[in-house]
């Protein structure tokens, strides 16, 4: 295998580190941060601090709301990351068999992408407005009391709802373009070894498609975690009451609504752990199993 | 989200950083938005033609959380704003960080400035001193929890408004609701049904005078038989149709009353200002906050609500001239006036209350001078205010459990037991902070 080399040290060195200025700056000093003060306890304004050893992770296992809030967050995550994939991988199985006007189907399937999650919380707040969202009257008329902001599973459904809506789309250009990859010879082999579709799709097709949804998990995971902050903001209007948060919600509100700085990068080292974990997750355990073409 | 009030922060620093000329420029971060706003920079702009020595730009920060958030990051950066608008949540935390603010009273005598804290009206006077009762920060903007009613509704139904619960149980709450209405809503739960439910039946809030001996074993005392009474109550009114609840949201509550579907709402003395905006399609008006009679006979004054002006430490003497000049300003009679008829906020002097007594404002309003009444009752051992430190959790806790008793997903003995766990906790964590 031939290999490109570089005569000297220092120039991969210096085209690195414009890159490596910035994970310095914006992840591993703030990271790093977030550890040593997650062993304190502050005074807001930065006057005092008190060095409590672990004692602010002692109180977060010790809350069984923390406990509510992690429990929440993790069937969040499944329904959203399943939800979206689910429906995403329909939608352009179904996408990629329309010939006439293909385009126009695709781009109108894709559209949404370019929402961002706060707006498309206010688009969720209209639609699910307790007073005359069309949703709302929806669910009414199937005999649920659906009450956005007042009732816990009413806003989780919302929440999940918005968050699946929004996501469809990066799910679906991937899985399309996944879709579109797979050898037409290989598809053809397929429909003469077997005639159902289902059965072709299930054999084939997946198996074929493995690496993209694989790597959409974990993207979707991530999107469910995170990216979703601005949608529970909007949905709760920042109040949250007894409505269902995110992790990553309850460390914005404890460490900026409540100043509790200690107790909230507490939680962020207990966010930074679980995403390390996802990751040698992804790395180690699934990606052995998935063969890239 | 917070990469844009970082930017936000920083465009901010930068305006305020390019302040020098002749005059003393300085800046007031406030929380102020829509209608409150426009009257805040009304005044600021009056008070920038009123002299040519100095002159102030009143920045809008957001919520009062996020005006607080963004003033503490900014003070930790060392890039304060003059002054700052911290609300009644928020006070324990700006108060106990000695050394962040300038006693607004050692402020004004110290540029020469009459202060006499007895000019003040006596429900807003401590409610932001220290324990020896000298004034930390200017009580601004106060409100007071009252509550309004539809007139129509309550002529309907044969009722006049309720002095206490007990009156609403049996009488005004029945009658409305055979005329076609939910009684009661109400917006503000941990405000108004707990810390003013405390202050309108002179019961303790916390140990330690309430929080004002500072933050070392402050223990709330929330857990007491008449608010759980109280709650106890609601959720049965709730069940028959007596009392509805939207949600922790502020407007949710607020619109089934705009929209006459119920009758009587508890809100802020500054909602007045808007509800006359709003073309309400009703006559409304407004009383004091009902009570108990099994819990007092006597009740009452009320605590404040809204917020307080803090000067903040660290600019150099003309600026901070400038910032008493701006709160001597502020608290002239005339500008309170105009504060008050403007918004609906009580005017805090009495020489303000006077003035708008005088000028017929409350023969042409009579609802616009409930919050400064119901402040101006006498007061008792637990009225001068609360002082707790982490109190915008303790307010999310609050809201968190009396919204699961009201969704009946927790009974009203549990969430109290658990309001006053996780409280105390939270006091003992902010009482470690302080050291």
């Amino acid at each position: 295998m031939k290999r490109a080399g570089f005569t000297t040290v220092w120039l991969p060195v210096a085209l690195l580190l414009p890159q490596l200025m910035i994970i310095a700056i914006f992840f591993y000093w703030p990271a790093a941060w977030a550890v040593q003060s997650s062993f304190y306890l502050q005074d807001p304004f930065g006057f005092g601090s008190t060095f409590v050893g672990v004692e602010n992770y002692t109180d977060l296992m010790t809350n069984s709301e923390y406990g509510k809030v992690a429990r929440f967050t993790l069937i969040y995550t499944v329904l959203v990351t399943f939800f979206s994939l689910a429906l995403a991988l329909l939608l352009a199985v179904k996408a990629d068999k329309v010939i006439r006007g293909a385009k126009s189907y695709r781009t109108l399937l894709m559209w949404v992408y370019a929402i961002a999650p706060p707006v498309a919380g206010f688009l969720g707040l209209m639609f699910f407005d307790q007073r005359n969202g069309p949703l709302t009257e929806m669910f009414q008329f199937f005999g649920w009391e659906f009450r956005l902001g007042a009732d816990f599973n009413s806003t989780a459904t919302a929440m999940v709802i918005v968050a699946v809506w929004k996501q469809i789309p990066v799910n679906f250009i991937f899985f399309l373009s996944g879709l579109q990859s797979i050898p037409k010879a290989v598809r053809e082999a397929a429909l003469i070894d077997n005639r159902s579709a289902t059965g072709r799709f299930w054999d084939v097709t997946f198996p074929l498609l493995a690496p993209t949804a694989f790597f959409l998990l974990i993207i979707n995971i991530t999107y469910a975690l995170f990216d979703t902050f601005g949608i529970v903001d909007t949905l709760v209007r920042s109040e949250p009451g007894n409505n269902p948060v995110t992790l990553v919600y309850k460390v914005f509100v404890d460490g900026f609504r409540g100043n509790d700085l200690g107790g909230s990068s507490a939680q962020s080292v207990i966010l930074m752990i679980l995403v390390l974990v996802l990751t040698v997750f992804q790395f180690r355990l699934i990606e052995r199993r998935i063969h890239y073409t | 989200m917070t990469f844009w009030k970082i930017a936000a922060l920083n465009a901010a620093v930068a305006i305020s950083a390019t302040a020098a000329w002749a005059e003393t420029e300085i800046t007031l971060w406030h929380a102020m938005g829509g209608q409150l706003g426009e009257t805040v920079n009304k005044i600021a702009e009056d008070f920038n033609a009123s002299q040519d020595d100095y002159s102030i730009t009143p920045v809008f920060k957001g919520s009062y959380e996020e005006t607080l958030t963004a003033g503490i990051a900014a003070f930790r950066a060392g890039e304060q704003p003059n002054i700052m608008q911290v609300f009644d949540a928020g006070a324990a935390t700006v108060i106990g960080a000695k050394g962040a603010t300038i006693p607004v009273q050692d402020l004004l005598t110290e540029n020469g400035v009459d202060f006499d804290i007895t000019d003040y009206i006596s429900g807003v006077r401590y409610f932001y001193a220290d324990s020896d009762g000298k004034m930390i920060g200017m009580p601004f903007n106060s409100s007071s929890p009252i509550m309004y009613f539809n007139v129509d509704a309550l002529a309907k139904a044969g009722v006049s408004a309720p002095k206490t619960w007990e009156e609403f149980q049996t009488v005004t709450a029945p009658a409305l609701k055979d005329a076609g209405y939910i009684a009661l809503s109400q917006s503000h739960l941990p405000w108004i049904f707990t810390e003013n439910f405390m202050s309108r039946h002179n019961l303790p809030f916390a140990t330690n005078d309430n929080g004002y001996d500072g933050a070392e074993g402050t223990k709330i005392l929330v857990n007491n038989d008449a608010i759980k009474a109280h709650f106890t109550a609601l959720t049965e009114w709730k069940e028959n149709g007596l009392f509805e609840w939207y949600g922790t949201g502020w407007g949710d509550n607020a619109t089934p009353f705009e929209e006459g579907e119920v009758a009587m709402w508890l809100g802020s003395s500054g909602s007045f200002g808007g509800l006359m905006k709003k073309d309400l399609g009703f006559d409304f008006s407004a009383t004091v906050l009902p009570y108990w009679e099994a819990v007092t006979t006597e009740p009452k004054q009320t605590f404040i609500g809204g917020a307080s002006l803090f000067a903040m430490s660290g600019h150099d003497a003309e600026e901070n001239e400038a910032a008493a000049k701006f709160f001597q300003y502020l608290t002239s009679p005339e500008v309170q006036y105009f504060w008050h008829k403007e918004t609906g906020y009580v005017p805090i002097t009495e020489a303000a209350y006077e003035l708008a007594k005088e000028d017929g404002h409350y023969d042409r309003f009579p609802a616009a001078e409930v919050g400064i009444q119901q402040l101006s009752l006498p007061g008792g051992d637990n009225t001068k205010g609360y002082r707790m430190g982490f109190y915008v959790q303790i307010r999310d806790v609050m809201n968190r459990e009396y919204g699961r008793i009201l969704s009946g997903e927790t009974s009203v003995e549990d969430a109290f037991a658990n309001i006053e766990k996780e409280a105390n906790d939270l006091l003992a964590r902010f009482a470690k902070t302080q050291g």
